[in-house]
């Protein structure tokens, strides 16, 4: 009698359990992201301007500003094309320097496309391989990231193009 | 005669460690990027994927193995990069416990069972 008592609280309790495991399974969400792995430093690299194919070390960008905006872009990436007026809008109305970086492209490609849409860049850095994005965390273009400069750390990544809300959003977090 | 032979044996040996080291690289190369997940691709790994994410993981997976890194050290930094979720094989931790012992537990005590029901019979 004892034992079935057990036996049946045991399989009461291991049916609630998997019950509740499924059901908070349900609600989490399984899509994964490194949009909140933020507040991590970006360490130290080197690469080559874009324009005069000058050295620069990253930790020597744009030394005077508190904020800096990373993004990441290539003429064949389709979704940059469409992102690129957002750019040029965020450029106009801030005080911080924006940051190209051109992503697995060809020199002359990239060139045209800045002819065509415009050049909202203070610096371009080129990243031939795509070993300076992964240095970065950033899956691949576009990407755009708010950095504070004075300890290189991420405060908010966006992944894929930037949309106007996203723009405002930056323009506010880049004041503070 | 012979010392021509020398030179000849000479060179395929050197031929021949070349082409095992090259080959213990590309082995290498290979189980790291089966064992990283392409994140931008659905259920692929780095090894199988095309991708400019997965062509860019594998150059780095290259330039660490030529810097002497190991293969722990390449899954670190990749993990500070990207989070445990790059990586196929979870490490034990505390928030991976639950995963590694719920099997453990579950085949402890079906076995108990078993053998609780064996012992009856008999």
């Amino acid at each position: 009698m004892v034992n079935k008592k057990i036996k049946l609280f045991l399989i009461l309790s291991s049916l609630i359990f998997i019950f509740f495991t499924f059901y908070l399974g349900l609600n989490k969400n399984n899509y994964y992201t490194t949009e909140n792995i933020v507040y991590k430093k970006i360490e130290n690299f080197e690469s080559y301007e874009f324009f005069s194919n000058k050295k620069i070390s990253f930790k020597n960008i744009s030394p005077d500003k508190k904020y800096i905006i990373l993004n990441i872009w290539s003429s064949w990436c389709l979704p940059c094309r469409k992102e690129h007026k957002n750019l040029i809008k965020l450029r106009e109305n801030i005080k911080v320097d924006l940051i190209g970086l051109n992503y697995k492209d060809k020199f002359e490609n990239a060139k045209s496309f800045l002819s065509e849409l415009g050049n909202p860049y203070d610096i371009i850095l080129k990243d031939k391989n795509g070993l300076i994005s992964i240095e970065i965390g950033a899956y691949g273009v576009p990407e755009t990231y708010l950095i504070n400069n004075i300890n290189k750390k991420i405060i908010k990544k966006y992944l894929g193009p930037i949309n106007e809300e996203n723009v405002k959003e930056i323009q506010s977090l880049a004041k503070q | 005669m012979n010392n021509k032979f020398n030179i000849i044996s000479l060179i395929i040996f050197f031929l021949f460690i070349n082409y095992s080291f090259a080959d213990e690289k590309i082995k290498r190369i290979d189980k790291v990027s089966k064992n990283l997940r392409c994140l931008i691709c659905q259920g692929q790994s780095v090894y199988d994927s095309q991708s400019e994410f997965a062509l860019s993981i594998r150059d780095l997976i290259i330039k660490k193995i030529d810097e002497g890194e190991t293969d722990d050290e390449i899954y670190d930094y990749l993990k500070v990069k990207y989070g445990d979720w790059i990586i196929y094989d979870p490490k034990f931790d505390k928030n991976t416990i639950l995963l590694w012992l719920i099997p453990l537990i579950l085949f402890i005590f079906g076995g108990l069972l078993i053998f609780r029901k064996v012992i009856i019979i008999k």
